[in-house]
Parts: C-alpha cells; structure tokens; sequence
C-alpha cells in the first residue's frame, strides 16, 4: 500500500480531482444558495414584515436636501475698484412635471412676459436635458415690470415661478472684457467634465479670461439646505443649513485708470498694449481695442448680438494682446545689439557703414536701409536710434541664426509667456528647427532669411504681450518673470494675500555694461537731436519726469514686389501697408513701467504708436501721484505712502500691495 | 508569406466568431434576459432618460461581442497566456497606484480615448493566475502552495483596498478565494483561515479611512446620523420596504422619481427595482442569479482541466459576491461600498469585464470533457 499511496502523491490524479471539484462546487453552490436565502429573508423582513411602516415612511418622506450655490468670489482692480460684481435679479423658472401643455403655457405667458426665440430655444434644448422635477429657466433677468406682471398672472401659471438668483455683472463692462473674460451658463457638454458635487446648484462658470483661469478660486464651495417639502415637491421649511463657502475674491494687478488711459489713447483704432511692471511680471494695463460688452454673454447672447460680434471686421472677441501675433519689425533691434555684445560679436563702438542698401557677400540681391542713401558711419548707439537696418543685417549674419533664436527664445519670444489668462498665442521666432517644420518642401535654411529676421522682418511673428514681457526683462537687468494680471486675493473682510510670482529663472543678463549700453541706444530714440532719430519728429520724452527709454518698429505687411523706391508718403496710404509698434520702459535709469503697443493699421511706429505709449506713461504717472524719486520702492498712489525705510528697494514685490479692504474701495472709480 | 497565413487565420478565426460561436445556449440566454431586466430598471430609475438606457445597451452590445471573441480562445492558450496577463494588470495597479487619477479616489487611467480601471481587468486575471499556480500542483493544496497564493490574492488586492476602492479589493480577493476553495482545500485550514481573518479585524479598522469607518457604523445604526451618512441606507430601505410584496409597478416608484434615493442609477438601482417589482420580483432576479450561478458551476463540473474547472467555478462563484454584497448594502444587511448589481447597475467597465469573464466560460465550455 505504502508505496502505492506514495505514487499517488507524486502523479496528479485528474479523475479523483475532478471528483473532489465536483463536490466541492456542490458544497459552494450550497453556500451560494444560503446566502441566497438569507438576502431573501432580509427582503422578506423589509417588504412584508415591515412594509407597512415603510410605505408610510415613503409617502410622509419629506426632508430633501438641496444645494445652496455658492457666491463668486468678486475681482477688483488694484486698488480696489469693484470691477466683477454679483447682483440679485430674477429669473422665471418652470416646473416640467406640473405642466399639462407646455405649448399653451408658452404662448400664454408669452402674453404677460415678453419671451423671444433664443429664450425658448434655450429652454427647450434644456427641458430636453433635465428631469421632470427640476425646474428649468426660461427667462433670465426679468425686468421689475416684468415681475408685476407676472405676480398680477401669477394664479393662471401653476408650476410657474420667480426665482432669485446673483448674477454676474462687469461694472467696467468693455474695459477688461478681455483681462476678466466673463462667464455663462454651464451646458450639458460642462456637465461631463465638471465634479458634479463642487458644482451642483451652480448656474455660471468662467468661459475666459480671468473668469476661466481662475475659476477654481473663484468658485467656492456649496453649501446644503435640508428643506421639508411637501407632495408635489414645494418647500414648505427649511430644518436645516449649511452655509456655501464663497469664492475668493481676486485684485488685478491692473490699474483701472491706466488702462482706460490705454483704451482711449487708441481712439478706437484696431491694436493692442500692454504695461508690465519689470519689477516683479505684474500686467499694469492690457487693453484690446476694439472690444465688447461682456455683459451680453453673461445669461445667454442672443444670436443676433453673437452674429454681429462674430462677423464685425474688425474682430472685437479676439484678445489681440494675447492672439494677435505680427511681426515686430525694428522693436527687436534693441534685443539683436544686446545680443551681439552679450555674445562678444560686437562692442558698443564698433561701425559699420550704412550705404543705403546691403549685400550678402557674393549675392546680388540688396536689402535696403530706410533712408535711401544710408546714414553713414553706424555704432550701436546710432544703429538704435536711427533704427539703422545695415548694422543689424551684418550683425545678424556674424550671429547666424542659431544664435539669434536661442537668445531671442530666451526673452520669451516663440513660445507662451505663461500669463495666467487662457489662449495664448506662442509666437514665431525664426529657426532652421520652425522652418524645417513648417514648410517640409523648402528645408534649408537661406542666409537672406538670417538677414531679414535681424530687422524683425521674414517668419517673426510677435504678440503685444510678448513684446512687453521680454522689453520688461530686459528692463528690470534680465530677471525674468511670468506676467501676471491677478496680483492678490482674499476673503471677504480679511486682508489680501498676495499670490506669489518668483522669477522664473536667474537673470539672463551677462554683463551689466551691455545692459547700459542698449538702454543708453534706447534713450536716444526718444532725445536724440540727430534729425535721422526715428524719434526725432515724435518728441515724446517733451515734459516727463523721468528719462524714457524707447524704440519704435514698422512692420511691413507686404514685401516688395520690384526695385523702384516707393516714394509715396501719405499716411493713410502707408497705415495700409504698415502696423506700427512701439515700446518704451520708465524710468530708464531705474525701470517701473514697461509698454509696447500695436497699431493694426499704423503708418509710423514712433509717430503713430509713440504718442499711445507717452499717454500710457503719463496715466501711470498719474497713477503714482506724479514724480517721485527712481529709488522710492513700489507704492501706490491715492494712498499715503508708506514710510521709505520700512522697505528695501527693488526686491520687495509684496510691498505692492493696496492696503483698503476690498469692499469700500468702489468710490474709487475713475 | 507568413503574413499572409496570419492574415488568413485572422480571417477565419472572425468569421468562425460569427459562424460557428461556441455558446452555451443556457447560459447566453440567462444572461440576455438579465440586461433586458437591467436595461428596463435603468429607464425607469433614469427617469426615462433614452441617452443612459442607449449607452448602457451599446456596453451591452461591446460584452457580447467580448464573449464571442473569448470563446474562440481555447483555455489552453489562455493558461499559457496568464502568467503574463496577471502581470500585465498588476503593473497597471502600480501605474495607477503611481499616477492614477480620478475623483477622490484614485484608480483611473486615461488612455486618449477613454478611461480606463485596471482594477476591472485583474477581477479576470486574478482567478485565472491562481488557478494557473494550482494547475499542476498536488491537490489538494498544502499550506506552502496556500500561502503562495495568499500572495498572489493579497497584492493587488492591497493596491485596489489603497487605491482606496473596498469595494473592488474585496471581489478581486473572493475571485482567488473561491480558486483556492474550488481547488479542494480542506474544510480545517479554511476554518482556521476564516478564524485568523476575524483577528485581523481590529488591525484592518485600524487601517481604513474615516470614512470607511463610518459607513460601517452608520451601517450598524443608521438612525444616528440620519441626514449625514445614514441618508443612503434608510431612503434604500425605505424604497425597498416600500414596494411591498408586488412592488408599485414600473415608473411608479417615489423614491428615486422625488430625487429622494441618492445614485437611483448606479449603486443603488437595485432599491428601485425592489420598490418598483416588490418581493415578487426580488425573488425572480435571485432565480435568475442562482441559475447563472448554477450553470457556471455545472460548466466547471464539466471542465477538461484543473485550470478550466477552478476558472470557470471561481468566476460564477464571484458573480454571487456581486449580487450578495449590492443586495446586503441595499437591504440595509451590509455597509455601503462601491460594488455595482451585475448588469443592472449603470456603468461601463464592469458590465463589460463581467461579460469577458462569461466569454471565457464560453470557451471552456466548448472544450469541455467528452464524455467516455
């Protein structure tokens, strides 16, 4: 036997495992079916032994709870002018499940409240989407005559209610439609994306802007309301709340009366500017001209407003700051010089001499100097500030355009500047990697398009925004920081708390006498007594305080077609074919204030652009309660300032802060 | 040319999916009439809501098409595949475990196109690894074998209980439990497995969140915090106890209809089937649970190999956890954790997973004994 048994042991015996597993699964399935029973026996529990109590309980089930929505935290400018406000109004609200026929209630309601088709395609596409017992808006914002009517009607509409609500409105309205954005009605497609519990109760969220990119603060979170209703649903008291927890309220960095400054020295020309403090990335102004009243999405635009907007020639939805995208023209040249001496291709002194038209060595084509007989002996000084091409076409070509987009990458120009606003146009700043890509038939690279990206001209492609952000960088020595619209936030009643924005890396800047010696170039744009200064004619440093430092820039549109010289000077002829930027940073000594401007349709840079620039300055100073000494750290005017000593200079961004609690700080409206 | 013998096989192994499908009639039949209950229940519970009830037909239509699909895989192959596949879906875990997303717990992995749970795929890898394992081993199993699949069942299950996701943990380790039962172990080393697991208790409720703490408790009394965590259970019983013995017919129940019954459509659709079909219906579902069950079983009986028989018996034998463990929760018998009632709760991936799982089943029973 013993041997036997031992075999057994090693030889798997599949017939006898095949009995075991037999009535192994019969002992499971044994188990399975007292499990069974024992379920049944629980159900047989609550469904006969105690349906009696149940039933009861299900048709005296009163207490429901119900989301409260939370408040949206308010924005406000920098110094606190109320510019996102919540205000109540009223909506109509119908109840599907208590309407017999929803057509003759439509038209006769439609008798005492004024309803028209995008109010009741809007309702119909969402009695589609929601329950029976959920009530469905069908009109927002009723007027106060509205509400008479209704309440004199009320009887004849069972299932038909006012509902209070907070609604968003914009008190500046076209000002910051574009910086704040604004916010609408969540749809189905939201739905899906959206943590069904932060959201529930909830009506709007941020679209764009500020709005969308802050909307996690912004939001806050629901509170609950247990609410004892009766048969058909109708709250008949409240047992119990649990408060919503509002939103943060947010300060732009923004200064209200720079940026209405900004807006109207556009006089309602097509472009875009920007002011950033180099100091610490902080948007002192962003304007968008022409703009909108964001107002009109807040519950809903109507598709004739929409069709207007949309099809206006001159685009009033796009953010031009953060989406239009041109060539910069000569506003790079300060960037170019500063790239040949920080790579120790050229010294401040170093000339070349400008003829009136340039050749690459061997080629015969010629790129040609604004003045038609050139300017003569050229350093760097003058290369800047009679924007002289033939310096920087052979600087560009001692460069090679490896090192021209690196350096240029390295200001922020090509990609994203990482402003805290969603839809930001990247950019181009020409490569042999982006041409590669881009155009796959013609890869190589031609040392003519070096030549011409040195002027800004070829596959440059530049926002206002991102101008500002490298002028900026370059003006506050090379620290660079990610531009920021939103400088603090805070809670109702307490003080602010300033969001931290650190650099976004060690200052780029290699030697500081390069530094001296650019912004040296760039103050004579603007003082210059050489008549060929392109800032000779615009005078625009006439009567400032502080020195400005400043370079215009011409882009042009088209290129040439033939040889001959255009000699065709009218301004409205030119504006067509031109877009004039300009960029200026104050005090140059001692920056605080960066700006570049775009004009769409500009003939001049310094003469067209300029004097937007100058206006911009002068608000700001202004806004800074006019000249104080460069050294005076950050303040803010219309405040006493705060004593000197308490600060040290220049590294202290926290001290930018407006001390007035937010919520008295609407009389300050410019 | 190889290709061309691969294409070749590829064409006919599809077409032999639809000429010649290796069905078990029963069984596929049970199984349609069930997702025709559970398709019936959601459009009652969704309000009559035609885009959930379509989206959960069209999941439907995906898991039978798995089941073709998987019947037309010999078990053998599957056995040579699953030490793979059983890795395969632990990485996933640790991937999740690592950079998972999802709301409040953490066990989503986004492919592009869509979401996906990896926990899902080890509730089939997991029996399929320990049947692997005893396949070739004297059974029934020793203690060294026991305790290599103890680990085999303890790590994902650690990882789906800390993703945290009870729920899933729990099927996942029934799935190799029932392997480890099936295979033959004897009655005393489960009692005494069963025993030590009841001393752990206190370890275990020292390890779970709060909030799994107090689902158990509000279990035990839900009346003490009746507007806070005992909400669920007493408006389910409530829903349930309500409908009575012949329920209050279909699209008829309050309890979901007056927004009263918190997630009417996934966890707790069950206690609108209760209310609206009352005990009667209640009965008639666990029929057609038991018979799935049975069938299974019976297909495991009729097994060729160890592997196929612990397969096919571990996998009906999970379908019972499914339903005791939704059933319990609703009934008020057990805590409420996140375990769906099998193709009547809406969702995707686990009305799919659970359909592969009967695919499999298909195909052992295709290859089944013959009978000498």
């Amino acid at each position: 036997m013993k041997p036997a048994a031992k075999r057994l042991r090693i030889y798997k015996d599949s017939r006898g495992e095949g009995e075991a597993f037999r009535r192994r699964a019969l002992a499971g399935f044994a188990l399975i079916l007292l499990g069974l029973c024992a379920l049944v026996g629980r159900y047989v529990f609550l469904q006969v032994l105690r349906h009696d109590e149940f039933a009861l309980r299900s048709v005296n089930n009163s207490v429901k709870p119900r989301a409260i929505p939370p408040a949206r935290g308010l924005i406000y400018d920098r110094n606190g002018v109320l510019l996102a406000d919540n205000v109540p109004a009223f909506r109509l609200e119908v109840v599907p499940e208590q309407i017999r026929n929803m057509n003759q209630l439509l038209a006769q309601l439609g008798s005492v409240i004024a309803l028209d088709q995008d109010d009741l395609d809007a309702f119909r596409k969402q009695l589609k989407q929601s329950r029976r017992y959920d009530s469905v808006p069908l009109k927002m914002r009723l007027t106060e005559d509205d509400i008479a009517r209704f309440a004199v009607n009320r009887w004849r509409f069972p299932g038909v209610d006012v509902v209070p609500y907070l609604t968003r409105q914009y008190t500046l309205g076209p000002l910051f439609a574009h910086v704040i954005g604004y916010v609408s009605r969540i749809d189905a497609d939201d739905l899906q994306n959206l943590d069904a519990d932060r959201y529930k109760g909830t009506t709007h969220i941020g679209r764009t802007g500020v709005e969308r990119s802050y909307e996690d603060m912004l939001h806050g979170s629901p509170g609950y309301e247990l609410d004892e209703v009766n048969a058909d649903g109708r709250i008949q008291r409240v047992l119990k709340t649990d408060p919503p927890k509002p939103g943060k309220n947010l300060y732009l960095s923004i200064d209200a009366r720079i940026q209405k400054a900004a807006q109207d020295a556009f006089e309602g020309r097509a472009g875009a500017a920007v002011a950033i403090d180099p100091r610490n990335g902080q948007v002192l102004a962003m304007v968008s001209v022409p703009s909108f009243d964001p107002n009109l999405f807040v519950n809903g635009i109507s598709s004739a407003d929409y069709k207007a907007l949309l099809n206006a020639p001159d685009k009033p939805l796009i953010s031009r700051p953060l989406r239009a995208a041109f060539p910069p023209g000569s506003t790079v040249k300060p960037f170019m010089a500063l790239a040949g001496l920080e790579y120790g291709v050229r010294t401040p002194q170093d000339s070349v001499f400008s003829s009136g038209v340039f050749y690459i060595p061997g080629q015969a084509r010629g790129y040609r100097d604004d003045q038609r007989y050139g300017v003569g002996t050229t350093n760097l000084y003058k290369a800047i500030y009679a924007s002289v091409n033939t310096y920087f076409y052979k600087l560009a070509l001692d460069l090679g355009i490896d090192r021209i987009s690196d350096f240029m990458s390295s200001y922020g120009f090509g990609h994203p500047t990482g402003v805290d606003l969603p839809g930001e146009a990247p950019g181009i700043v020409p490569s042999r990697v982006w041409k590669a890509k881009h155009s796959p038939k013609e890869r190589t690279w031609y040392p003519g398009e070096t030549v011409i990206a040195g002027i800004g001209q070829g596959y440059w492609s530049v926002t206002a925004l991102q101008l500002a952000h490298a002028l900026a960088t370059f003006a506050g020595r090379g620290v660079p920081y990610a531009p920021r619209v939103v400088m603090s936030t805070g809670d109702v009643g307490t003080p602010q708390v300033p969001l931290p924005n650190p650099p976004t890396g060690p200052s780029l800047m290699k030697n500081m006498k390069d530094w001296e010696a650019v912004n040296e170039g760039m103050q004579m744009v603007i003082y210059s007594n050489d008549p060929t200064s392109t800032g000779f004619r615009a005078k625009l440093g006439n009567g400032f305080p502080y020195r400005i430092a400043g370079k215009s820039g011409t882009a042009e549109r088209y290129s040439r077609k033939s040889n001959a010289y255009d000699e065709n000077k009218n301004a409205a002829y030119l504006a067509a074919r031109h877009r004039a930027w300009f960029e200026a940073f104050t005090p140059a000594e001692n920056p605080r204030i960066a700006v570049a401007v775009v004009l769409e349709a500009g003939a001049w840079g310094a003469e067209d652009s300029g004097p937007i620039v100058r206006k911009i300055l002068d608000a700001w100073l202004a806004a800074q309660g006019g000249a104080v000494p460069p050294s005076t750290p950050l303040q803010e005017s219309g405040l006493p300032a705060a004593p000197a000593s308490t600060q040290t200079p220049e590294d202290l961004p926290q001290g930018d802060i407006p001390a007035p609690d937010s919520s008295t700080g609407e009389d300050n409206t410019p | 040319m190889t290709l061309d013998v691969l294409r070749l096989r590829m064409h006919r192994f599809f077409r032999r999916m639809w000429t010649r499908p290796r069905i078990d009639l029963p069984l596929a039949f049970a199984l349609l009439m069930l997702c025709g209950v559970g398709l019936t229940t959601l459009y009652s519970a969704g309000d009559g809501n035609l885009g959930l009830v379509g989206g959960q037909a069209a999941r439907f239509v995906l898991g039978f098409a798995c089941i073709l699909l998987m019947s037309r895989i010999p078990p053998s192959a599957l056995r040579n595949w699953t030490p793979w596949l059983y890795a395969g879906s632990v990485m996933l875990l640790l991937v999740v475990a690592v950079l998972g997303q999802g709301r409040g717990a953490d066990r989503w992995l986004n492919l592009g196109i869509m979401r996906f749970q990896p926990s899902e795929l080890v509730k089939l890898t997991m029996p399929m690894m320990v049947a692997w394992y005893l396949h070739p081993r004297q059974l029934p199993p020793r203690w060294k074998d026991i305790i290599a699949v103890g680990a085999m069942i303890g790590i994902p299950a650690g990882l789906i209980a800390h993703q945290p996701d009870l729920g899933t943990a729990l099927l996942v380790a029934a799935a190799g439990g029932f392997a480890l039962f099936l295979s033959g172990m004897a009655w005393w080393r489960i009692g005494l497995l069963l025993a030590g697991a009841a001393g752990m208790v206190p370890v275990a409720w020292h390890f779970m969140h709060q909030y799994q703490r107090d689902r158990i408790l509000t279990m035990i009394n839900p009346e003490s915090d009746p507007l806070g965590n005992g909400w669920h259970i007493i408006q389910s019983q409530i829903a349930v106890g309500s409908g009575g013995i012949f329920g209050k017919g279909f699209e008829q129940g309050t309890q979901s209809r007056l927004d009263f019954l918190p997630e009417h459509t996934t966890d707790f659709i069950f206690a609108v089937f209760c209310e609206e079909f009352g005990l009667i219906g209640v009965c008639a579902i666990l029929v057609l649970y038991a018979f799935i069950i049975g069938r299974c079983l019976w297909i495991a009986m009729q097994a060729k190999d160890t592997y196929s028989r612990l397969l096919a018996g571990a996998i009906g034998m999970s379908f019972f956890v499914y339903v005791f463990v939704n059933g319990g929760m609703v009934a008020g018998l057990l805590p409420v954790v996140g375990v769906p009632m099998p193709m009547v709760s809406y969702g995707g991936t686990s009305a799919v997973s659970l359909l592969l799982g009967f695919g499999v089943l298909m195909s052992i029973h295709a290859n089944r004994k013959v009978h000498d």
